[in-house]
């Protein structure tokens, strides 16, 4: 069995992003089936436009269009590509200045073999059929052997419709490991056993369990099983969704502080109207039917009432 | 070694909306930027560093975005710093800014703090489920909803404290032409009437999602000298502590009550509600403006800070006006929300907050805090050279 316990995560979300007036028109560009470079303020023709001159530090506003061919300055093989890569076989990636630019461009080279490649060759862009605003409208360079085959330039971009906003589904994937401690703490769980772990230094008992005591910096090492009684020291009622919310709401979300701990854990209240929930309440772990136990908190389906007159405000005060 | 003294000449900020469409991030920063350094009278070729502070990368998935941001924001070729340090964030990034300059490493320091909470969710953000736990976490609202509710029950305040800090704020921000909100007619009776969100957190009792930010022009002595109004810096302190010890209070954490002490220690402050003539504090829920009070030593620790919300004390003529700018409960770009406080507060003893303007404030606290109440980053500002 391994020591710790891990569980992969996905975080994902598809961000928006306002890309002003510069990158803007960059992007109507790729749209358009024409590369937009900026001017700056030394002569120098740049791809894709800075948003502020490096120079002058002005806003970037002479925008000129360079041609869908180039010569490759620097390149690098990509052997095995990964998820989100622009091409799903093995290509280049190269630097590329445009005719007409000062400065190279990054982006795919398709190629079927890095003997394809050199510094030097000429190359030409390979439009995206269905083109949205985004750098991926160019889909890749192409090796152009003959000039007299180069595609033509585009037809200019429609001043009247430019794009000011593009999205980027970014998805993070990665698996996460508990401590050794809190990997105990969830097998005990498993079991139906509440563990937590006593300070050598300030006695205190922590659950779940640390690594160490945030206070003395000491490793906890002695085993302390608790209660699964405890009196809820504060709380409160979410009313309001949101995404990616995995309880319905309106729930209690309340600090519990199980008998024999020196910290709350946090979790939820029910079994009673969510106004009715008061500090001080007693309530007991409800768990769920062992079946559906797993090496989580979850297995404690929530806390419920216990029915006991409420604790006496001076035995929770300084958890507050 | 003495610090050398540093002072804010240049202050420039967005005007706070839900959604900036028209600006990239770059662009949005500039526009703080070119405002700040119209102010100081500078162009960026007078600038030796830059110090850039934001909120965590999750807001608007882009890691590390100074990379991105550099040459925008004029770095190329001068030293560039991030700062990150939750919702103070823009609090410590001035501070780090002003030891630059007081520690005679730079005579002249932009820093800039800001968020573009309308490319992401901060709510999602904030919310990612942590295998094997329990989903119960319900946003910044949900994390500090318990401890609101813990103040309440410490300190008897009475329920409606909360509303009366809202609509004093967002009266305060109609003033204010930067400000995201500007709700008028709030009052008391329609912030209590507002949807419980997080219940004790009514809706309008908590801060908007803004798109702004805010920048600093901080300068050494001889710099300072060709400036009108510069706000000479009289303090700056840092204070973090651990998120989970047991018996942490989380109502009034250890770390802003050692940052407080220390804070006035250094300004040579010995009773704030006295010296202090105006502060901007951190309030992205409105319960937060007694609690912070108390913790900063403006009034007992035992309720003063609700009594002296409800005595109409941190009103704009009141004995301690607080959040004259309409405070994080107006505008909320919360890697730039600190810095703003920070901003706001030099505005006052520069005598340059416009239509917010305390009379005579001589000196001002600006104020952040950050994470689970565990960041905190505060400054004492004054129009006159400090002399310690």
């Amino acid at each position: 069995m391994a020591r710790t316990l891990s569980a992969p995560v996905t975080v994902a979300f598809d961000y928006t992003r306002s890309t002003g007036p510069v990158v803007g028109r960059f992007l109507t560009g790729l749209r358009d089936g024409v590369v937009v470079a900026g001017r700056t303020s030394d002569g120098r023709v740049v791809v894709p436009p800075p948003e502020f001159d490096p120079i002058t530090h002005e806003a970037l506003t002479d925008f000129v269009e360079v041609a869908a061919t180039g010569t490759v300055s620097s390149w690098t093989w990509v052997p095995e590509p990964v998820k989100g890569q622009p091409l799903d076989h093995p290509f280049a990636f190269a630097l590329v200045t445009l005719d007409g630019a000062d400065t190279p461009f990054l982006h795919a080279l398709h190629v079927t073999s890095p003997d394809e490649v050199s510094t030097g060759m000429r190359v030409q862009v390979r439009w995206r059929g269905e083109r949205t605003g985004a750098v991926t409208d160019i889909e890749a360079f192409v090796p152009l052997a003959d000039e007299d085959s180069a595609s033509p330039a585009g037809g200019g971009l429609l001043e009247d419709h430019l794009v000011t906003g593009v999205v980027t589904p970014v998805e993070l994937d990665y698996l996460y490991a508990a401590s050794p401690e809190e990997s105990a703490f969830y097998r005990g769980l498993a079991e139906g056993k509440i563990l937590g772990q006593r300070c050598p230094a300030c006695h205190k008992v922590y659950v779940p369990p640390r690594s160490a005591c945030p206070v003395d910096g000491v490793a906890t090492t002695e085993e302390v099983e608790l209660s699964e009684v405890g009196t809820i020291t504060t709380f409160c009622i979410v009313n309001v969704p949101f995404l990616g919310q995995k309880i319905k709401p309106p729930y209690v979300s309340a600090y519990v502080l199980l008998d024999g701990a020196d910290i709350a854990i946090l979790h939820l209240i029910l079994d009673i109207p969510a106004d009715e929930v008061r500090m001080g309440m007693r309530v007991k772990a409800v768990w769920k039917p062992r079946e559906e136990w797993g090496t989580t908190i979850e297995n404690i389906s929530h806390f419920s009432p216990t029915g006991d007159p409420d604790a006496d405000y001076d035995t929770y005060k300084q958890h507050l | 070694m003495a610090k050398q003294p540093a002072a804010v000449v240049g202050i420039g900020q967005t005007h706070h909306r839900a959604k900036r469409e028209d600006v990239s991030m770059a662009g949005l920063c500039r526009e703080a930027i070119d405002r700040a350094l119209l102010d100081a009278g500078m162009t960026l070729d007078d600038i030796d560093a830059i110090v850039v502070g934001k909120a965590p990368d999750l807001f608007e998935g882009v890691m590390m975005p100074e990379l991105f941001l550099a040459e925008s924001l004029g770095a190329a070729g001068k030293p560039l710093l991030r700062v990150h340090t939750a919702g103070s964030v823009g609090g410590s990034t001035a501070i780090v800014a002003s030891s630059l300059v007081q520690a005679g490493v730079h005579k002249r320091v932009l820093t800039v703090a800001y968020e573009k909470q309308s490319e992401s969710n901060a709510m999602w953000a904030l919310s990612v489920p942590v295998p094997f736990n329990m989903p119960v976490h319900a946003g910044a609202g949900g994390y500090f909803a318990p401890h609101v509710r813990s103040y309440i029950r410490r300190s008897g305040a009475p329920t409606h404290i909360g509303a009366i800090v809202a609509a004093k704020d967002r009266n305060n921000a109609l003033r204010n032409p930067y400000a995201h909100l500007h709700n008028e007619g709030t009052t008391v009776e329609s912030v209590l009437a507002s949807q419980m969100l997080w219940d004790p957190i009514r809706y309008d009792e908590t801060c908007p999602s803004s798109d702004g930010a805010c920048a600093l022009v901080i300068v050494d002595e001889d710099t300072a000298k060709a400036s009108p109004n510069p706000a000479w810096i009289h303090g700056t302190v840092m204070r973090s502590e651990a998120t989970s010890a047991a018996e942490r209070d989380q109502v009034n954490p250890q770390a802003s009550r050692d940052a407080a002490a220390a804070l006035w220690k250094q300004a040579g402050i010995t009773s704030p509600i006295d010296e202090i003539d105006a502060a901007e504090i951190y309030v992205p829920f409105s319960w937060f403006e007694p609690m912070w009070l108390e913790s900063l030593g403006f009034a007992d620790a035992n309720g003063g800070g609700w009594r002296l919300t409800e005595s109409g004390g941190t009103a704009m003529d009141g004995k301690i006006p607080v959040n004259c700018s309409g405070g994080v409960l107006s505008s909320n770009p919360i890697g730039a929300s600190g810095m703003l406080r920070f901003g706001e507060a030099a505005l006052q003893v520069r005598g340059a907050a416009g239509e917010h303007q305390v009379d005579g404030a001589r000196k001002a606290l600006g104020h952040a805090y950050g994470g689970g109440s565990q960041f905190f980053a505060m400054w004492v500002v004054g129009a006159d050279k400090p002399t310690n």
